[in-house]
């Protein structure tokens, strides 16, 4: 079991702070929240097949850290409870009802990945417990309607496909497009997306839409199939492993399509470099989280904020790793909200402040990246700007982009 | 037309993956008349070795002598330390040591090298050729399964330490009588078939890329090709593996779809065992008791 508990040092403080009595009025029903701490609840793989992803937990532990060390908010310290799942649905159910009901979390915040996060989604809502900024670009978590107490955070693969669709429709209209995706929610999202924007032309356009199997060891029958359909745009809705393998497999076929790849699979550490830098030259991806290594951020007053509290909290981390970049824009949201909520941390209004997030811009997302939510806007951040890698680095290009529609 | 020679050519490739590991399941099979689950997160283990060697500064034969002769001590401790105890006990317990192993090497793989994926160098560099449907590490990685195979081949039918392994797997009692280290020769066939697994992973790595997950979905397809051609005959199992790399393309692209093809290699698995037991190759052994 791993469980990383930040009250442990705060114990002293809490006691004094309980000694002076500031205690408001909400708190006294509250759920998860005292007089001196708000209690937070996370599931995360920290091991198992999506433990690359742990580095989200471990930054936002970090960032909660720091919180209390500045005060923590509303004379409350921050009791983040970040546990593992193996990225296991049934774990997840496991993890979550101890934490809701045995550890008595106000709200879960930033539960790693689609399938462990559907697992609890039911349970969550019915017992009203927010399920707060998913890691997880599944169209699914912006659904008021049947799951209110559900929001995500990222922009949804869907809305990442719509954007390659109107870039494709501008600049290569008559092209002849294949797409491999990874037989799943997360897949089927980008497909979904594409036909949203091609519309009519999908039919005509698409000449091969060909799946692989998280199980399968290689990709390399569908790249030839896809190749042999005669496409000269290819996207792929590929995790890092396969992502790499696409790449490199048709740099090796001689196959020069326009290849868009999802922003899940955009990492220099994880797939350029493993694929070879100079295969992947001239591959479009999407990004809404500043690139640790661009240099456009050398000086930029949010990377720097950013810097520096990594130096200070994990200097022993990898800072190429785009996880924490990520988790810093979701504290920083989660603190947004929290102030919003002025003292009230009732479930009902962390719910209704998380879904009034207005404008809201954060240091370690790209200029014009904007967090918008509304109780009927579930999407957090619907924006996306393309980038290009050019054998070094991935260079933006065109301004920021809004998917179509909800 | 072109498509399907491609097809098939890249189904070779990766048949070259399957039977590089089947032979490491043949060689454990016949020396403890098991089949090992955490083969392949063994050999996962020796290239993350090799990785760490190459990083260190070894050359690339260099790495590649040391992590075979490291892997076969681990596979020999392993079978010492974890399976001595076990002997004599139900199938079903060993089974139980055989996934626990699986998920040991798995987490403590991701845990000492982290799960991000690793490029892994080959040996053989160079322009691909055929079109670019066949790489230089195709090729060689090909040619160094063979030469396993060789090896493995005169290991099991022209030396007197072969027989006495097989003799051992197959009839403790009476080759302990016949003056036999049953033990040692438990531990040794452990000791080669980690060795030979290592190969196998330095082989695959190049393909896949390596992390923790490396070996997870190679294994199945494997061990489909293992029993397709015989798990008690090294040569049956390579050309099992060569066989299903080709049928797994050729039907994923023109039969069932590429949603189907573990199914496939699933329903390989039932069918052979079901309907052969014993493989294509294989000699149906009947053992009086």
């Amino acid at each position: 079991m791993y469980r990383r508990t930040l009250l442990a040092a705060a114990g002293p403080f809490a006691a004094t702070l309980g000694i002076m009595g500031r205690i408001g009025p909400a708190s006294a029903q509250a759920p998860g929240v005292t007089s001196t701490e708000i209690k937070i609840g996370q599931t995360q793989a920290y091991s198992g097949p999506a433990s690359a992803y742990g580095a989200i937990g471990r930054g936002l532990v970090a960032y909660f850290k720091r919180v209390n060390d500045q005060g923590g908010i509303a004379g409350r310290k921050i009791n983040f409870i970040s546990v593992d799942d193996g990225y296991l649905p049934p774990k997840t159910v496991e993890q979550t009802r101890r934490l809701v009901e045995q550890e008595g979390v106000s709200f879960m915040l930033n539960g790693l990945g689609t399938p462990p996060n559907s697992a609890v989604q039911r349970y969550l809502n019915q017992k009203k417990v927010p399920q707060l900024f998913v890691s997880s670009g599944a169209e699914k978590w912006a659904n008021p309607k049947e799951f209110p107490w559900t929001i995500g955070f990222q922009p949804s693969y869907r809305t990442e496909a719509q954007i390659y669709a109107k870039y494709i429709l501008q600049n290569k209209p008559d092209g002849k497009l294949a797409v491999l995706y990874q037989n799943d929610d997360f897949g089927k999202d980008y497909v979904a997306g594409l036909r949203d924007v091609l519309g009519d032309k999908y039919e005509r356009m698409a000449v091969k839409v060909i799946s692989y199997e998280v199980t399968d060891p290689t990709i390399d029958s569908q790249a030839v199939t896809m190749q042999g359909s005669g496409a000269d745009i290819l996207v792929t809705a590929a995790t890092p492993k396969f992502a790499a393998q696409v790449i490199r497999k048709i740099y090796d076929l001689n196959w020069k399509p326009l290849h868009f790849v999802t922003n899940v699979s955009a990492s220099v550490g994880a797939v350029i470099t493993p694929a070879g830098p100079e295969r992947a030259v001239g591959l479009i991806t999407a990004a809404y989280v500043k690139e640790v290594s661009d240099p456009d951020w050398k000086n930029d007053p949010g990377m720097n904020e950013w810097r520096a509290f990594m130096q200070e909290y994990m200097p022993d981390s990898d800072v190429t790793d785009v996880n924490y970049p990520f988790s810093y824009a979701i504290g920083g949201t989660a603190m947004q909200m929290l102030k919003q909520c002025d003292g009230d941390f009732s479930r009902e209004n962390i719910l209704k402040q998380a879904t009034n997030l207005h404008d809201l811009q954060l240091p370690t997302l790209l200029p014009g990246i904007i967090v918008n939510t509304s109780p009927t806007n579930y999407h957090p951040i619907r924006q996306l700007q393309l980038s290009r890698w050019s054998g070094t680095r991935w260079e933006r290009f065109g301004s920021v982009i809004e998917g179509a529609g909800a | 037309m072109d498509e399907f020679l491609h097809q098939v050519l890249s189904g070779i490739a990766s048949g070259g993956i399957y039977a590089s590991v089947a032979l490491a399941l043949v060689m454990i099979f016949q020396a403890t008349h098991h089949v090992n689950f955490a083969q392949g997160e063994m050999a996962m283990f020796s290239t993350y070795i090799a990785l760490a060697l190459i990083q260190a500064g070894v050359p690339y034969w260099g790495a590649f002598a040391i992590t075979v002769t490291a892997s076969m001590v681990i596979g020999a401790v392993i079978q010492r330390v974890l399976l001595t105890p076990m002997a004599g006990s139900p199938v079903l317990a060993s089974v139980g040591v055989f996934i626990g192993l699986l998920l040991i090497f798995n987490s403590v793989a991701g845990w000492l090298f982290g799960y991000t994926l690793k490029q892994f160098p080959s040996p053989f560099e160079g322009p691909p050729v055929l079109g670019g449907f066949v790489t230089r590490h195709d090729l060689g990685s090909t040619a160094v399964t063979l030469v396993v195979l060789a090896g493995v081949y005169v290991f099991f039918r022209f030396t007197n330490l072969g027989l006495a392994m097989r003799a051992a797997a197959y009839n403790p009692v009476s080759s302990r009588l016949m003056g036999i280290r049953v033990g040692f020769m438990l531990s040794l066939g452990w000791g080669l078939a980690a060795g030979i697994g290592a190969v196998a992973g330095m082989m695959i790595a190049p393909v896949v890329f390596l992390d923790p997950n490396m070996m997870s979905g190679v294994l199945l397809y494997a061990f489909a090709g293992a029993l397709l051609g015989g798990i008690a005959n090294p040569l049956g199992a390579v050309f099992g593996g060569f066989a299903i790399g080709i049928i797994e393309n050729l039907a994923g692209a023109y039969i069932v779809g590429s949603e189907l093809k573990l199914t496939l290699a699933l329903v390989i698995i039932v069918v052979v065992l079901t309907v052969r037991p014993a493989g294509l190759f294989g000699r149906v052994v009947v053992s009086r008791v």
